[in-house]
């Protein structure tokens, strides 16, 4: 028997991975300890000098950084609720819809803006969102006068969740879709015996038949609650609506990385992350307790 | 009375392709917007008359973009790092689902390592250690820092050892009667079963590396190391002309606008191309990746 020979192999072949896993996301973890130190590059992690919790204190202090915080908050929060609520609304629609070639040119249009990265969809935006750009003529012809979107702090925060909607809507139904696919045409049929009409099997027997991965996707937008958006906000926002397009992430870029405060953009970042292990720790067990969800 | 109930059903039909078809047409017209502007002539593209057809049809900025070398060489850039990292990314995911596909018994030990692997995935360290690691490798401006971070693609991990799991141990057992190793049980059955599987992975790997341009910004410091989404990111978004000798002149002819609208649509065209199989095999990685029972 080649038991011990097998169990090399095995070794062999996860080592790669383990190596890589460890060098790009263990090392950083180890590199987070800036966070309580005056981290200053020259010194080195062993030259800087230790400050405890000051670092911590000085961002609860600061009235940016709790606004950072609601920012992110709000935004996610509100992405997660109208995504889904119009990607339930968007599934349950193309469920009813019977033309199936229509079903799949639909499908193949709305997928589409998810593939693409969001700086070519920021780039794409800021023309359309311009002045003198596509919306404001389409807001034009209801005699609405131009609005600056991406210059409005009321407005801002609802142009990244509107967008981010607009992005990711299809893609998002497909899990929906999926579940309607599973759901037995007999209680269709029956209810259709019965006298139901459309909306009355749509609301009967569609929604309750959605309703697991409703709450398979609640649970794990859990997860999300402090992920507004990286990649999207950084290429729509401007200092003029810092005070409620700015979140999390981009501000520990720029405190971090843009002004160099090493230690203080590495301690926002800490926070963040414990703050997400813990709301993800909740959200799969929700998701395992209530929809019978695991990831492995 | 039948007949009346069946018309209104169908009229409900129409309704509903109709709302369906006007929403996923307006999904897209901000892209046809932008192509429209790719397509225009200066003047028209200033004062705002393109909508969603090209006024003054011209393919001034795409002959511009065709002699620009700044262009095509973050275009290179970013089809080394989706081929390199594509490469390490699909190898990667193999070697690391198969083993963690076993049982506890066969591979000691596998539980742990999942965990850890999960554990990997969830934990976001933040941007400025991630930075300060990768820069004490000493790895900025060179293109292994676009790829060996990423390079272990653990959901994909996940999606391929749950595909493995599933594979039946038949196969498995027969295989070993045979004499087979881990590694030609490996090759000779575990791969061939899982082409869907792979395929998806690695169409999810090919698009992530060609959308990401924030890696590129701040591990690069050199702008001639940028990766197209950075390049553009830069050029479009940041409003950093990154200019060159010859640029004035073209200039006057060619609006800003114009060209910028060009260089997303070109930046746009290799994910045009590949379309049709990411729309078939996302579709599936996501039911992998998201429901089971």
């Amino acid at each position: 028997m080649s038991r011990n020979s097998d169990r090399f192999s095995y070794y062999a072949m996860i080592l790669p991975g383990l190596v890589l896993l460890f060098a790009f996301t263990f090392v950083p973890l180890f590199y987070s300890i800036i966070a309580f130190q005056k981290f200053n590059p020259a010194l080195g992690i062993q030259g800087s000098p230790w400050v405890g919790l000051d670092n911590f204190l000085y961002i609860f202090r600061v009235r940016d950084a709790r606004q950072v915080f609601y920012n992110t908050i709000f935004i996610a929060v509100m992405k997660i609720i109208l995504l889904e609520l119009s990607a339930i609304i968007f599934a349950l629609l193309l469920n009813e819809l019977r033309y199936l070639r229509i079903k799949r040119a639909v499908q193949t249009m709305v997928y589409l803006p998810h593939f693409l990265s969001w700086v070519i969809l920021a780039g794409i935006l800021r023309t359309i969102l311009a002045r003198n750009g596509l919306l404001n003529d389409f807001l034009g012809i209801l005699g609405i006068s131009p609005v600056y979107f991406l210059g409005r702090p009321d407005i801002f925060p609802w142009v990244i969740i509107l967008g981010d909607v607009w992005k990711e809507f299809g893609f998002e139904a497909i899990l929906y879709l999926a579940a309607l696919t599973t759901i037995d045409p007999t209680l269709y049929e029956v209810a259709e015996l019965d006298g139901a009409n459309r909306f009355q099997k749509m609301w009967f027997i569609s929604i309750p038949g959605i309703l697991p991965t409703i709450v398979l996707v609640a649970s794990l937008s859990l997860g999300n609650v402090l992920n507004a958006g990286f990649d999207q906000i950084f290429n729509l926002y401007s200092p003029i609506v810092y005070s409620t397009g700015d979140i999390l992430d981009t501000y520990v870029y720029r405190i971090g990385l843009i002004q160099g405060q090493y230690s203080i953009g590495t301690a926002v970042g800490l926070l963040k992350t414990v703050v997400s292990l813990i709301l993800i720790g909740i959200s799969y067990w929700t998701a395992g307790k209530f929809a019978n969800y695991r990831i492995f | 009375m039948v007949y009346s109930k069946r018309l209104q059903d169908r009229i409900v039909d129409w309704l509903i392709a109709a709302f369906l078809l006007a929403l996923g047409i307006s999904t897209l017209l901000p892209l046809i917007n932008t192509l429209a502007i790719s397509l225009s002539e200066r003047a028209a593209v200033s004062g705002g008359l393109v909508k969603l057809f090209p006024v003054g049809f011209n393919l001034t900025a795409y002959e511009y973009i065709l002699k620009d070398v700044k262009f095509w060489r973050a275009f290179g850039i970013s089809v080394l790092r989706v081929v390199l990292g594509g490469l390490l990314n699909f190898g990667l995911a193999i070697l690391t689902a198969f083993p963690l596909s076993r049982n506890e018994k066969a591979f000691p030990g596998r539980t742990m390592f999942v965990w850890l692997f999960v554990f990997g995935m969830i934990l976001n360290v933040g941007i400025v250690p991630w930075y300060l690691t990768i820069a004490g490798y000493g790895l900025i401006d060179s293109i292994w820092a676009l790829v060996l971070p990423g390079a272990v693609p653990i959901w994909n991990v996940i999606i391929l050892m749950n595909f493995f799991r599933n594979i039946p141990k038949e196969l498995d057992e027969a295989a070993r009667i045979d004499g087979a190793n881990p590694w030609q049980l490996l090759w000779h059955i575990y791969l061939p079963t899982s082409l869907p599987a792979l395929a998806t992975i690695t169409l999810f790997s090919i698009v992530g590396h060609w959308n990401s341009f924030f890696d590129g910004l701040i591990l690069m410091n050199n702008p001639d190391n940028y990766p197209l989404q950075t390049y553009i990111q830069q050029l479009v978004i940041a409003d950093r002309p990154i200019l060159h000798g010859g640029q004035a002149q073209l200039m006057a002819k060619l609006s800003n606008a114009t060209l910028n609208a060009a260089k997303l649509f070109v930046a746009m065209i290799p994910i045009l191309m590949i379309y049709p199989f990411l729309q078939r095999y996302f579709v599936r990685g996501i039911m992998l990746g998201a429901v089971k029972e």
